[in-house]
């Protein structure tokens, strides 16, 4: 116990020492925070339109009107021609066609089949289908406000429309900084935590410095929790940090209960970190290991539901998820912070990242190698 | 001073790099008090085998057992009772004299007051007291080396290897480093070093030169300057290691 003292005390005299060090620990995860969160936003403020109005009618006016008094859509143009309209979604200009064909006014009037075709830069799918919902939402409402017309004048017996009141649960606004910020969170405590413990060990080995303590009889597991521990706290800071200024700049409602969160978290940091301590032992240089944590760290906060949900991957990629540490704390940060998830409720994701928190440890354990062969 | 009794004793020792021998079926012994000279030219295999006796490589086959514990099975035994010096300075740069002291003092489990009290006095007789608090990064070269010796044997080890510890040092240095040798040897203790420096050779109780992996002759230095029937240790180094150069003058 001792001798981890003295290794944890050696680490922070290095940390203290080096002057890149103290701003990758405090103003880095203040810019990923402020800088993601406003970054990776899903919501589409304003989509430019260009408009093909081939009936030039009472009808149509109304529901360009009503796309444009949204404040969504914008209409950069209007043409008398599909092909120009074409033109512009090709050179990026407008992100959607809206046309009207003739005979629309006609068509509501005779109750026969009013049409219209909306045309969607799919480029980027995820906005395209998120137009597409604005654009539905709209239409919807036009509709709506077109039967009722017609109720007036007709005198057929009613037909009655079903209508939904969508409620929001846990999030209420929809407000996507809310959804964001503990997913961030957890990338952010990840890549200082990982990095910095990734390039310790190798760091030691280029130097030269870890002979010297490969030939005292200190024990292999002293050794490997003397590194894991001040990162450990590293992280811990940062994530303390990084939930104040959340709470503070983006007003993220914290429901759940603060000890708890710290707890998990504390049990993540283990298999994060000791993921970077393998690697750390099966490098030799510093380039290495960050290559090989740049791997692992790409690839499981793709894989993490960060910015698309697990749901939707396919069948092997969500197995392949269940061995993302990453995706299993997004999920408890998000569950616990949002919803007030309690202990029991995240009990599947503790469990497994209790284990693999184990696994990795006793594999660094184990790789760590006093005597080379 | 030096007893009969051996602590280092080394029998057929091979280490294999895929197919390259580093170091080639030695065999010797070292005693108890001795100053064990291990002489050979770069690449010789010197440094090979100092990390299969301090337990920092597996010997590919042979046998080794230092202070009592044999190389192979038991390297975490030989660990508490050695101390080493690497070729390769190995302290903490960014750290200062005393915490580095500090640290392996506390990672061989001595206490608090006794590393605070021997630091004081290893340092006021290395004349680095005022240095204490100063990082390593800023000591020249020689002062380095000097407290690389020290840290070596803080914790009192039995044995001390010391891999060329007086490599690029000026000559009062190096004159320094053997006085702190011969004071750790009228303490007890056993001391293995390589040099390249033939004159330092003289300086220790036997000798042994290795060449391409093997021991070429192993006796003390006056015995050896008689067989070879030479004036210095460097003659009998350069019959041995270069035989056809040696010919030639």
């Amino acid at each position: 116990m001792r001798t981890i003292l003295f290794l944890i005390q050696k680490e922070f005299l290095q940390i203290r020492r080096n002057k890149q060090m103290l701003p990758i620990i405090f103003f880095v995860p203040i810019v990923q925070l402020l800088v993601l969160v406003f970054a990776a936003n899903f919501e589409v403020k304003l989509v430019y339109v260009t408009l093909v109005d081939y009936d030039k009618s009472s009808s149509s006016r109304s529901l360009v009107d009503k796309f444009a008094s949204t404040g969504r859509f914008k209409f950069v143009s209007d043409y008398n021609s599909e092909k120009l309209a074409f033109q512009e979604i090709d050179k990026n200009i407008a992100k959607m066609a809206l046309i009207i064909p003739r005979g629309f006014e006609r068509n509501i009037s005779r109750s026969e089949f009013p049409e219209i075709q909306i045309i969607l830069n799919a480029v980027d799918g995820a906005a395209a289908g998120i137009i597409q919902n604005y654009a539905a939402q709209i239409i919807y409402d036009y509709n709506k406000e077109l039967v009722k017309s017609m109720r007036l004048i007709q005198t057929q017996p009613t037909i009655s429309t079903i209508t939904v009141k969508e409620r929001y649960w846990y999030n209420p606004e929809l407000n996507f900084k809310f959804y964001m910020v503990p997913g961030i969170l957890v990338v952010l405590v990840t890549i200082i935590g990982m990095f910095l413990t990734s390039m310790n060990i190798v760091k030691e080995k280029e130097m030269g410095t870890i002979e010297q303590l490969n030939v005292t009889p200190i024990k292999k597991y002293q050794f490997i929790t003397g590194k894991l521990v001040p990162f450990w706290i590293i992280a811990m800071f940062d994530l303390a940090l990084g939930l104040f200024l959340g709470k503070v700049l983006f007003h993220i409602p914290i429901v759940g209960n603060i000890f708890l969160i710290f707890g998990l978290a504390s049990i993540y940091l283990i298999v994060a970190l000791s993921f970077a301590l393998f690697v750390s032992t099966v490098t030799e240089t510093q380039q290495q290991a960050m290559f090989i944590s740049w791997f692992f760290v790409v690839i499981f906060i793709l894989m993490s539901g960060l910015f698309t949900p697990i749901e939707s991957m396919p069948h092997w990629a969500q197995i392949v998820t269940l061995f993302n540490p990453i995706s299993h704390f997004i999920e408890i940060m998000r569950r616990v912070i949002l919803k007030g998830a309690g202990f029991f409720d995240v009990l599947q994701q503790v469990w497994i990242l209790t284990v693999y928190g184990m696994v990795m440890l006793i594999l660094s354990v184990w790789r760590y190698r006093k005597v080379s062969s | 001073m030096i007893s009969d009794k051996k602590v280092i004793k080394v029998e057929n020792l091979t280490k294999r790099f895929g197919s390259f021998i580093a170091v080639n079926d030695i065999s010797f012994e070292v005693g108890e008090g001795e100053i064990f000279g291990f002489l050979g030219a770069n690449g010789a295999g010197k440094t090979t085998a100092i990390k299969m006796l301090t337990g920092l490589l597996l010997p590919s086959s042979g046998e080794a057992t230092v202070a009592g514990f044999d190389a192979f099975r038991q390297s975490e035994k030989i660990k508490k009772n050695i101390g080493y010096m690497s070729q390769r300075f190995s302290l903490y740069e960014d750290l200062t004299i005393a915490e580095n002291i500090r640290l392996y003092g506390g990672i061989y489990g001595l206490s608090n007051k006794h590393i605070k009290e021997q630091t004081n006095i290893l340092l006021t007789k290395m004349k680095l007291i005022d240095y204490k608090n100063s990082l390593i990064a800023s000591l020249p070269l020689g002062w380095r080396q000097k407290l690389a010796f020290a840290v070596a044997m803080f914790h009192d080890p039995k044995i001390v290897f010391l891999d060329e510890p007086t490599g690029g040092v000026d000559p009062i240095t190096r004159r320094q480093f053997w006085d702190m040798i011969y004071e750790a040897v009228s303490e007890g203790k056993t001391i293995f070093v390589t040099t390249h420096y033939m004159d330092e050779a003289e300086y220790c109780d036997r000798v042994s030169i290795m060449v391409d992996g093997k021991i070429a002759a192993i006796d003390t230095p006056s015995k050896l300057k008689q067989q070879f029937n030479v004036k210095s240790i460097n003659d009998v180094f350069v019959r041995l290691a270069r035989p056809n150069m040696a010919l030639n003058q």
